[in-house]
This record gives C-alpha cells, structure tokens and sequence, in this order.
C-alpha cells in the first residue's frame, strides 16, 4: 500500500518526465492498436467478400456435376447437428443455356430454399429490381446477366439443358450478389424448379453448409465426413479453395505481428530506462526508506507500481488515440460518405492489446526492481 | 535516568571492510546503554563513530561479535526481521535529513508508521500533530519537504524517527549542518523528548559542546573506545 502510494508520488512529482513517458507509450500503443485494428478489419473483409456470400463447405455427390445425394434428407438432418454448423441448406443446381430476346448465354441454375439459404447468400437483401421467387418457375438473374440479356422483371425466358425438354420461366427480380462471376453465371430459383428443369425428381445436387467460425470450416468439414461416413459422397470447404488468399492473409497477420511486438517491446525498454534512471535518481529515498525499515520487497514494487501506472495511463490514452486515428483515417479514405474499409472495433484485440501493454509495463520494471531491493542503506548514508 | 535496563548492549564488536586491501575500523567494541539515557559518541572523523552507530541501527553488520536490542541478538534476524526491527525499535536523524521530497512534513512523518500500517489512525494523527508541535514545526506540516529549510526540515526528520515511539533514537550530526541558533533548539528537542517520553538517545558528534550536555560521552579513536564519561 505504501509501496504504492509511493509509486503514484514519484510518478506524479516527476511531472514532465511522466508525461514524457506516458506520451512515448501511448502513441506507440496507438499505433500498435491502429495497425492491429485495421489489419484485422482487412482481413475480415477480404475474408468476408470470399467467403461472406457463399457455403463455406458444400457436400456433393461424389460423381460429379448433376449427380444426385441419395437419401439427402437424412443427411441434411446429420449435418444440421454437427458443431459449428449454422446453415445447412439443400441445394438443386446444374448447368443450363439461357435464351432470352433471340440472345443465349450459358448459366448455372441454382435450385434453393429461400429461407435456409438466406443464411449463406443474403439474397432477399441482394434484389434490387422486382422481387424474390415466390412460385414455381419464378428465377432471380444477376445483374451482368440481365444487362447482358436485357431482363427485366416479369420477362420470360428459356432454360435448355441437353437431353431435356426446354423450360420457360419467369423473371421475379434482379440481384446483386456483388460478385460479378455470379451475377452473370447464376439462374437462382426454388428447389422444385430447378428439380423440373434438370428433371431430378426429388432429388438435389447439394448441400450448402455455412458454420459459425469461417477459419474453422475446414475443421467442421472433417468433422461432417466423419460423421456422415458415406464414401459416395465428397465435402470440399472454402480453404481448400482459397488457399492463395489463406497463405496472403497469413503473410499479412505474420508481419502485423511483428509490428505490433516490436512496439511493445520498445515501449518496454523505454519504460525500463525510464525507471532504471529513477532508481538512481531515488537512491536516498530508498535507502532512508530501508533504515526506516521498508522491506527490500516493498522497495522494489515502488518501482512495479511505478511501470504498472505508467503502462496502464499509457495504454488506455494509446487504445483512445489509436481507435481516433482509426476513426480519422478511415473517414479519410471514406468515398461519399460510404468508408473504403469497414472497420469494425475488435473489443477482444483491444483488451488484449490493453493487457498485454499494462503486463509488459509492469514487467519492465522488473529489473529497476531488483536494484531498488539490493540496494543497502548504509551505501547512500556514507554517500552523504 | 528513568529505568537502569540496558536497552542496548554491544559485544565484542570487529568490522572490517574487505577489499583490495581489509581495512578494520572497529576494534572489538564493547557497550552498554540504559534505556531512558542520553548518550552521546564523539571522536574525530575516520574515528569509526558512524559506523559504529549503523552497526547499531541494524543498517550494518559486524563482522565479529554481538548486537543485542532490548535483549534480542541481532546477528540471527533476516533481513525482513531487521527491517521490522528498526521499524518498531529506532528512530533515525541524519545530517543529511534525507527527507522525501515529493511528499509533505506530515506525510513524511508518516511513514514509519505507514511502512507498518495501511492507514494511519487518528491516534497517530493526533501523536505527528503533538511531536511537529513540540518541535515547533505545526505551522509547515502541509508544506512539501522540498520547500522548507534545512531547520525544519531537520525537525521534521527529527519528527518522523519519533512517530513510531521507538526505543532507541540514533542520530548521525543531526545539527552538522545548521546553525547554532537551530542546534541548541534542535537539542532542547532532543532533550524534551528524553524527559518525556524516556527514549534512549545516541547522538553522534563532533561538536563537543553539543556532547558536554549529554549524560555520557562515548569517545572514539581510531576504532576504538577511547573514554567513556559518564555524568
């Protein structure tokens, strides 16, 4: 307690050499958060405009393109109950040409449930013309698609798969998936309507699988195969995938790392300087302290309160000034109101980053610490 | 002289600094003090009378021979123990007062008491208040040390080795550094307190003047006891 108090007294006599410090650390705390946060946030966009509008682990028959998973009610209510799962959506697709206003264009018809599948792709909020598919032969067509195609809602148009007969079709509405290969590629519509127009019965071609956890789909893939135990069919997850994008995104934390303990690590140093000239500055103190009878342990946590103050004004003043910097840059790089980044405030990161600043702080003042213990009374008394 | 127990008792008492070359500066040092006296250790500087007086106040060891205070041998008691030791049992001045700084005369006075305590009671609130009083120091107690003078903070020192109403009182030229008008203040302090609250006094100096009013005179020379007065 007197250890403490002392700490505080040093700290706040010292007006200019606090501040000095405490200014040091909270701008390379600041920093280290902005450039955790906005790493972060790059990240999870990247990884989001991968993987946010689609199945994170889809498991198909074995047998390719337009085969069918035989008992696939049993196995969608398998799926649904391994962990990590929050989407299982069964899914009708195949390929198919459209021909529409005497033009064709090859297309890949998406059979789904609107309701389960809202999980993975969003595409009630994706239309942006007309509406979503209500009934039997109603379609949603992207957005190159219909421009290509001149579509509009209430259009009809032809879906021709080889070997069946020719399906027409309602134009219900326009999305935006906002990833061009699928507004141009993708016909999506019910699951019975894509089971008539590739003629599958009862059957469906897929399921769709999005999970709680998108670094984890890999994992929950395994652990689907082991549960469902069928050789006939094969699982595949977005890692496997976007292993490029993986070994990027791996690149680019490795060196955000490095950054961010390298600051840490001079805001150690600096701290440790910092107190290691206030031992010797606080020599007499300590000793008469010491003939008074403080105990060498309470000597040397005068100096641990001292590096924990100091960590914890500087770090909390470093998270305030690095989420403003972040605020600021980001408003900065914004395009009409509508940022470039979308920064998301990782309160997990910053009590981390909290933490581990206050912890190393008061870690360096370690070994001010030890030379406060060791040091003898009778040493600063003959000083004189 | 209040009470004939020896509050403090001295064996035999070597210390040697071990160097390059061992330089010996106390010869086997034998003492006893009454409690309640007033004592005084004089002697030319090099005598070996400050070292003499940190081998008393536990700040040092011998290297040969005994220490007792109030019947407790020294030589057996850790590092903390001492501690402890000197936080109940002495009180310390030095010429160079050694204040801190950064906090108030109260506050100063406090510690001791604080080293001890997590808060101070009213009682020894009420105690600092009477001894800054007493001497003649109430009206800076606010004051941060750094910002009195060299009496007062003097007194104030003097102030904190007694909050804690310690046995033994040692003091290492208390008045080496002042002037004679503060001197013979600070030494009727001294002797006040003596009188009134039977603290042993050992008060190192070379003012012989300062010694001669002092019950007994301890006079060192060259590590050794030269003459012992008492009055």
């Amino acid at each position: 307690m007197l250890s403490f108090r002392l700490a505080a007294r040093f700290l706040s006599s010292g007006r200019t050499q606090t501040l000095l410090i405490i200014s040091g650390i909270a701008i390379a705390i600041a920093v280290q958060v902005f450039i955790g946060l906005l790493i972060g946030s790059l990240q999870r966009g990247l990884v989001d405009r991968t993987v946010g509008n689609a199945p994170q682990v889809t498991i198909e028959a074995e047998l390719g393109v337009g085969a069918t998973i035989s008992q696939w009610q049993t196995v969608l209510d398998e799926v649904r109950q391994v962990d990590g799962v929050t989407t299982a959506s069964p899914s009708a697709a195949g390929s198919a040409f459209v021909a529409a206003q005497d033009r064709q264009t090859p297309a890949q018809v998406r059979g789904l449930d609107l309701d389960e599948a809202e999980g993975i792709y969003g595409l009630r909020d994706a239309v942006y013309e007309g509406s979503v598919f209500k009934e039997t032969g109603e379609v949603l067509v992207g957005r190159q698609m219909a421009e290509a195609l001149q579509l509009e809602p209430g259009d009809t148009l032809r879906l021709l798969v080889p070997e069946q007969a020719p399906t027409d079709v309602t134009v219900a509405g326009l999305y935006d998936l906002r990833v061009a290969e699928i507004n141009e590629r993708w016909v999506v519509t019910g699951i019975a309507t894509a089971q008539s127009v590739f003629a599958l019965g009862d059957e469906i071609t897929a399921i769709e699988v999005a999970v709680e956890d998108v670094f984890a789909a890999d994992a929950v893939a395994e652990n689907i195969g082991t549960r469902l135990g069928r050789a006939d069919l094969s699982i595949g997850n977005w890692k496997e995938r976007n292993q490029e994008l993986l070994d990027g995104l791996e690149g680019q934390q490795i060196s955000s790392l490095v950054i961010q303990g390298a600051i840490i690590a001079s805001v150690v140093i600096a701290i440790a300087s910092i107190l290691a000239i206030s031992v010797l500055q606080k020599r007499r103190e300590i000793g008469i302290l010491k003939a008074m009878g403080i105990k060498d342990r309470d000597a040397s946590r005068i100096f641990l309160y001292q590096g924990f103050l100091i960590g914890l004004v500087g770090s909390i003043a470093g998270i305030l000034l690095g989420l403003g910097l972040l605020y600021a840059f980001t408003s900065y790089l914004a395009r009409e109101g509508d940022p470039l980044i979308a920064y998301e405030v990782d309160l997990q990161f910053l009590l981390l980053s909290w933490f581990i600043a206050v912890t190393a702080s008061t870690l360096a003042g370690v070994i001010p610490a030890r030379r406060s213990a060791r040091l003898s009374p009778v040493e600063v008394i003959n000083e004189g | 002289m209040k009470d004939n127990g020896r509050i403090l008792e001295l064996k035999g008492v070597d210390k040697v600094y071990t160097g390059t070359v061992d330089t010996q500066v106390l010869f086997d040092i034998n003492l006893e003090f009454e409690a309640g006296s007033f004592n005084s250790i004089v002697g030319q500087s090099g005598s070996g009378k400050t070292t003499l007086l940190n081998i008393i106040g536990t700040l040092d060891r011998p290297t040969r021979g005994e220490v007792i205070i109030a019947g407790q041998t020294t030589s057996n008691l850790s590092k903390d123990e001492l501690a402890v030791l000197r936080n109940r049992s002495i009180g310390f001045v030095f010429q160079f007062h050694y204040l801190l700084p950064e906090f108030t005369a109260m506050e100063n006075v406090l510690i001791p008491y604080l080293i001890g305590h997590r808060r101070p009671s009213p009682e020894i609130i009420a105690r600092a208040e009477e001894l800054l009083d007493l001497a003649g120091i109430a009206q800076v107690r606010n004051n941060l040390a750094r910002r009195m003078s060299g009496g007062q903070q003097q007194r104030v020192a003097i102030v904190r080795a007694l909050i804690n109403s310690p046995n033994i009182f040692l003091a290492d030229e208390p008045t080496g550094n002042l002037d004679s008008e503060s001197t013979v203040n600070i030494y009727r302090v001294f002797r006040d307190i003596n009188e009134k609250l039977g603290t042993t006094f050992l008060i190192v100096t070379h003012n012989r003047v300062i010694a001669e009013q002092t019950d007994r005179i301890v006079e060192m020379k060259d590590g050794r006891i030269e003459l012992d007065i008492r009055r």
